[in-house]
């Protein structure tokens, strides 16, 4: 990549939110653009929440809410002459995420009259591809995975390797003003400016990582949305873009704990960040350095993220304030699910079904008993979950059970209780179950192996 | 009695990645980490009974900086599944607020 910076040099990256869609803000994004920023970098997702939109090809934030950021964000790219670099495209980052992004990207600059050039960068995997890469042995699993079959990856809808920064980096070599980039990691996008422009390794990928929730690593991660990074040979500076705002040595070094299994060992396409001795110290009232931070080059490789739809759910809501049941509760449970699998087999031929029971008011959260002596809680809600591989099953389940999940005595004998539906029908059919089904890496030759770029150029 | 509440001043748990979920805590003083933060009474078994899980596949960092003990443990079933009942894992933590501190220091 390119020489190393000249002393008193840095590349300063505007990270305007943690991720696209949650909602830019124009007076920070000006305060980065005044402050010198080279770049501006985001991610729009990554696999927190969950793995329908993966396996759907559907964004989390809405269209509109991602349509506003692009408008602000694609605004300051062409007044500034500085590159936008989004990763992780449509939360997911599937092919779909990016062209989903495309095309507002289009909309957006066709209202402001601009004519950017666009690089897409799709990072969907070909099965058949991954395939030859299990037979030559160049996939391996993570903890806690075993290993990937042909089967395993032909059960996923869609696969997605996570980029590096390298596919960015081309991109802009070749002349982007935007690119808009399937799944990446949040770090990458981050860093590829800093790392194109001769940065330090160690500095550019742990400035990325702070940077890469937005203003989550400052004191007043709630009511801004950015910050503000400068790199250079040795270390970098961290600033909120809000004025009001401002990171300290703790805020900062906390970040690293964030939604990471390890505080100090971030694995990295080509590398690994390591952060033990990093050192953050405060260098005006808003604005804190950390030095100290270490890369350690590796083999390259590239995390996939595979997902699918699984079985459909029928589920079905009741309340309950009777209190002798409520001093009973894990009797209850039992009893009333013993209950409900009778009835459901006895009434349905295709046995291949299950039923859970969620207690809300007691143990929903992790199905576990409850402490001995915990006093009965006044009403709890009790979830019903029948799951199944049709849509179809798992209702007729719901409707088997429906009655005895209504009048369910705790003691036999007695008059028969009616709970609280708050709804007619009370059965709900919720959809598929998605999950995530992948859990490997795959080596690589070269960064951009598995990797495809498309433009859209509205400059010619 | 002394808890894993009355020393520390956040606990926080959150998904990290869709297979793996860690645990923050956030001792009240280095005094408390120093005391607590290496102690069995935190030991990998301890996380393991509390959470139901094996104790093998437990992992522990100390972040004396901080003063945080930091626990990380693979999830039983990836996010999201058939009996998912916390997807982003955000109140695991309340079942160790009382574990016990003492017995073991």
């Amino acid at each position: 990549m390119a020489a190393p910076l000249i002393d008193g040099d840095t590349v300063n990256v505007l990270v305007p939110v943690g991720s696209l869609g949650v909602g830019v803000r124009p007076a920070e994004v000006r305060y980065g653009i005044e402050h010198g920023a080279h770049a501006i970098a985001s991610d729009a997702g990554s696999t927190d929440s969950g793995a329908a939109y993966l396996a759907r090809g559907v964004s989390k934030n809405t269209r509109e809410a991602v349509k506003a950021d692009l408008t602000v964000l694609m605004a300051a790219q062409a007044n500034a002459g500085i590159p936008l670099l989004v990763g992780s495209c449509g939360q997911a980052g599937g092919d779909a995420g990016v062209m989903w992004t495309r095309d507002i990207a289009v909309e957006v600059a066709a209202e402001l009259g601009l004519r950017p050039r666009i690089a897409l960068l799709f990072s969907e995997q070909d099965k058949a591809v991954l395939k030859r890469k299990n037979a030559a042995a160049k996939i391996r699993p993570l903890a806690p995975a075993g290993p990937i079959t042909d089967q395993l990856i032909d059960s996923c809808d869609h696969i997605v390797a996570a980029m590096g920064p390298e596919p960015y980096v081309a991109a802009l070599q070749a002349g982007a003003d935007i690119i808009l980039g399937g799944r990446t990691t949040d770090t990458a996008v981050l860093a590829a400016v800093p790392l194109m422009r001769g940065a330090a390794p160690g500095p550019a990928w742990h400035a990325a990582k702070i940077g890469e929730c937005g203003a989550q690593c400052t004191t007043n991660n709630s009511g801004a949305a950015g910050v503000l990074l400068r790199i250079d040979g040795a270390s970098f500076d961290v600033e909120p873009l809000a004025r009001d705002n401002r990171c300290t040595p703790y805020s900062v070094s906390a970040h690293m704990l964030y939604e990471n299994s390890d505080p100090y060992l971030l694995t990295e396409p080509g590398g690994v960040l390591n952060v033990e001795g990093a050192r953050y110290s405060q260098v005006d009232e808003r604005t804190v350095r950390v030095t100290g931070s270490a890369w350690q080059p590796r083999p390259y490789t590239m995390k996939l993220e595979g997902a699918a739809a699984g079985p459909y759910q029928t589920i079905m809501l009741i309340g309950i304030q009777d209190p002798h049941v409520l001093a009973n509760l894990d009797v209850f449970h039992d009893r009333l699910l013993a209950a409900l699998y009778a009835r459901a087999r006895r009434t349905i031929s295709d046995a291949d079904f299950r039923i859970s029971l969620r207690i809300y008011g007691w143990n929903a959260l992790t199905g576990q008993p409850v402490p001995a002596g915990t006093p009965p809680p006044r009403e709890v809600g009790i979830l019903f979950v029948a799951t199944a591989a049709t849509q179809s099953l798992a209702t007729q389940v719901a409707r088997a059970c429906n009655p005895y999940f209504f009048h369910f005595p705790l003691d036999r004998g007695v008059e028969l209780p009616s709970y609280g539906f708050p709804f007619s029908p009370a059965e709900i059919e919720r959809g598929r179950v998605y999950e995530f089904r992948l859990n490997h890496v795959v080596e690589v030759d070269d960064p951009l192996e598995l990797v495809r770029t498309e433009w859209v150029d509205q400059r010619a | 009695m002394t808890r894993l509440r009355d020393v520390s001043r956040n606990v926080r748990s959150k998904n990290a990645g869709p297979f793996w979920v860690t645990v923050d805590i956030f001792f009240k003083s280095p005094e408390d980490f120093e005391r607590y933060g290496s102690s069995a009474a935190l030991g990998s078994e301890v996380f393991a009974a509390a959470l139901g899980i094996d104790a093998a596949l437990v992992k522990r960092f100390r972040v004396p900086d901080l003063n945080v003990l930091k626990v990380s443990y693979p999830r039983e079933t990836a996010q999201g599944g058939v009996e998912e009942r916390d997807m982003h894992q955000g109140q695991q933590y309340v079942r160790l607020l009382d574990i016990e501190l003492d017995q073991h220091t």
